[in-house]
């Protein structure tokens, strides 16, 4: 016999056959059952993601003070972004960290996916190291490496005072905090990068490199003609991903190490938005600069699609 | 000749092996230092905390102790299961059903909804923090247990996964079960699920670490004591035992212990999820 939940939802028009058929019964049994299936997530990705990215334009041209008092200013909001010299700090402090993060993270973890895709004594080892940091969440990272970078006392200053070099203000000085953030970062997400990485790596069919090694090809001609052309896909996704991940991630990061400083010098966007929001309730300010980087994302995203020519394979292939 | 050039090939290709092995543990040795360096200081001594020594001279764990007796640190970790633990439960089956529907049932508009879902992973969650907040103050949900579950079970990461694996399912299991009069539900349940095993068990991995480690949305959502999670109680210990890096080192490590112990026990299935994950 049927089950439960087909017999529940039958509907009236269909008088239940014993046996289900081939047939409008049929068929309109199956729309109700996708509906029912649905539903929890249909209902849940409406309200939590749907309606929210409609609300955040909506809320965009609104003044919005205290609990439920929303004003109409029109593009008041945008006025006051295009003219407040912090956001446009907070812009440049994202394009720094974006264009050095980005490059830095994929030739890290190209480079850790083809070391740890080689068949070596340990290699388990070596693997299941490269990805731990990755487990740990950021505000652990950011408390570990407040301690590791630490003027005084840290193990990084500490190291270099060894070898006769002196040791740096790391999270002192603007540009040496925001290559702190970086760093930490590099070392967080490289692991996860690398398995990615190591994945496509292993679809590339291993004739190819037979035949190259027949041709006497070396390993950067192998790299270049073979491995990068293959790997076109899996570079397209991590660069999408680290993209938008360096763009709208990292607050925990930025919460614990640095708290934005100093002197602003790691105060990303994303970082500034939720300061204009959760710590002076100007919800509709920051939700303008919100909308204005999506905006920014979904443009740089159009180049990233544009250079990898969306992880396709070249024509010629 | 020949076997000579070989030697020396041979002997190159031994000495780049030897290199790469190098470079190898090298890179490993970095990576994994700062862990160490966190969980030894965890067990030093306020005078010690700071020596450089990886190996604590006066090991202690009065630092754990202190943790977890002058913070409700048992109440962090608890809430933080708790929420991880539902979140993920939910989260799999909401996902698996929207995802059998999507790839096993025929219906109207099913590529629009599926389109419609898969766009909703360009929208991070951080960028709608702000709305997201409105909504959950609208309808309620600030400052409860369901304010910090309810939000973070939906995402199309998941839903896309599933989809794409159901998508590679044989169809003649269920078409023989549809045909004995199994209804949807049957065949999603007894067939579909018990199938989708592997790809559950690294979904299920992936989720409890993120939401382990979820900082900003339970900061935003609640601001009462009793709902702390432990990546919360962490960051405000921290501003709160400014400089005593034994007890902060501790607090970090017992953060950490548990999703350290998750790695190690599921490494293949969080392995698995990210390969999946970057999926074409």
């Amino acid at each position: 016999m049927s089950s439960v939940a087909a017999q529940d939802h039958r509907t009236p028009a269909a008088p239940a056959p014993a046996r289900p058929r081939r047939g409008p019964g049929r068929k309109q049994r199956e729309w109700i059952a996708a509906g029912l299936f649905l539903a929890p997530d249909a209902i849940g990705l409406t309200l939590f993601v749907g309606v929210p990215m409609v609300l955040s334009i909506f809320l965009s041209f609104f003044q919005v003070s205290g609990f439920g008092s929303y004003e109409w200013i029109g593009l008041g909001n945008y006025e006051r972004m295009i003219a407040d010299p912090l956001f446009w700090d907070s812009m440049k402090v994202t394009g720094l960290y974006v264009v050095i993060l980005v490059p830095v993270l994929f030739c890290v973890s190209l480079g850790l996916g083809l070391l740890v895709k080689q068949k070596l004594p340990g290699m388990g080892a070596y693997r299941t190291a490269l990805f731990l940091p990755y487990v740990i969440s950021l505000v652990v990272v950011g408390v570990l490496w407040k301690f590791l970078l630490d003027e005084q006392v840290g193990a990084v200053n500490r190291a270099m005072r060894a070898i006769g070099l002196e040791g740096e203000s790391w999270l002192g000085d603007p540009t040496l905090a925001l290559g702190c953030v970086i760093a930490v970062m590099v070392w967080v997400m490289m692991g996860y990068y690398m398995i990615i990485f190591l994945a496509g790596l292993q679809e590339i069919p291993k004739e190819y490199y037979e035949a190259a090694r027949i041709d006497g090809a070396g390993p950067w001609t192998t790299f270049r003609t073979i491995t990068w052309p293959l790997l076109r896909p899996t570079s397209f996704f991590v660069l999408l991903m680290s993209t938008v991940a360096a763009i709208t991630g990292g607050l925990d990061l930025i919460f614990v190490l640095t708290n934005g400083g100093p002197a602003n010098g790691t105060s990303l966007a994303i970082f500034y938005i939720y300061q204009q929001a959760f710590g002076f309730g100007e919800y509709g300010y920051a939700s303008a600069m919100g909308s204005f980087l999506v905006l920014i994302m979904v443009v740089v995203s159009a180049v990233i699609f544009k250079l990898t020519r969306g992880g396709r394979f070249d024509d010629g292939e | 000749m020949a076997s000579e050039a070989n030697a020396v090939g041979g002997r190159r290709r031994l000495s780049g092996r030897v290199g790469l092995t190098a470079l190898a543990a090298c890179a490993a040795v970095v990576s994994v230092l700062p862990v160490l360096w966190m969980v030894s200081a965890a067990f030093k001594s306020r005078s010690t905390v700071t020596d450089g020594n990886l190996i604590p001279t006066e090991f202690t764990v009065q630092n754990f102790v202190y943790v977890f007796t002058e913070v409700p640190f048992v109440r962090y970790l608890w809430n933080s299961f708790f929420i991880s633990a539902v979140i993920t439960i939910a989260a799999l089956l909401f996902h698996s059903m929207a995802a059998y529907a999507l790839a096993r049932l025929r219906f109207p508009g099913r590529e629009k909804i599926f389109m419609a879902i898969f766009s909703t992973l360009l929208v991070t969650a951080p960028v709608v923090l702000i709305p997201l907040f409105i909504v959950a103050r609208e309808l309620g949900l600030l400052d409860s247990y369901a304010g910090l579950i309810v939000p973070a079970v939906f995402n199309a990461f998941g839903i896309f996964l599933l989809r794409q694996f159901y998508l590679g399912l044989p169809k003649e299991l269920e078409e023989a079960a549809v045909l004995d009069g199994c209804g949807h539900w049957r065949v999603y349940w007894n067939i579909v699920l018990p199938m989708s095993r592997p790809i559950l068990s690294a979904l299920a991995v992936f989720f409890f670490l993120a939401n382990w480690n979820a900082f900003v949305w339970p900061q935003v959502v609640t601001s009462d004591q009793s709902l702390t999670v432990v990546q919360l109680g962490i960051a405000s210990f921290q501003t709160q035992y400014l400089s005593n890096w034994n007890y902060i080192l501790a607090a970090a490590t017992v953060a950490a212990l548990p999703m350290l112990a998750l790695f190690f026990t599921f490494q293949r299935q969080i392995v698995e999820s990210i390969k999946t994950s970057g999926m074409k």
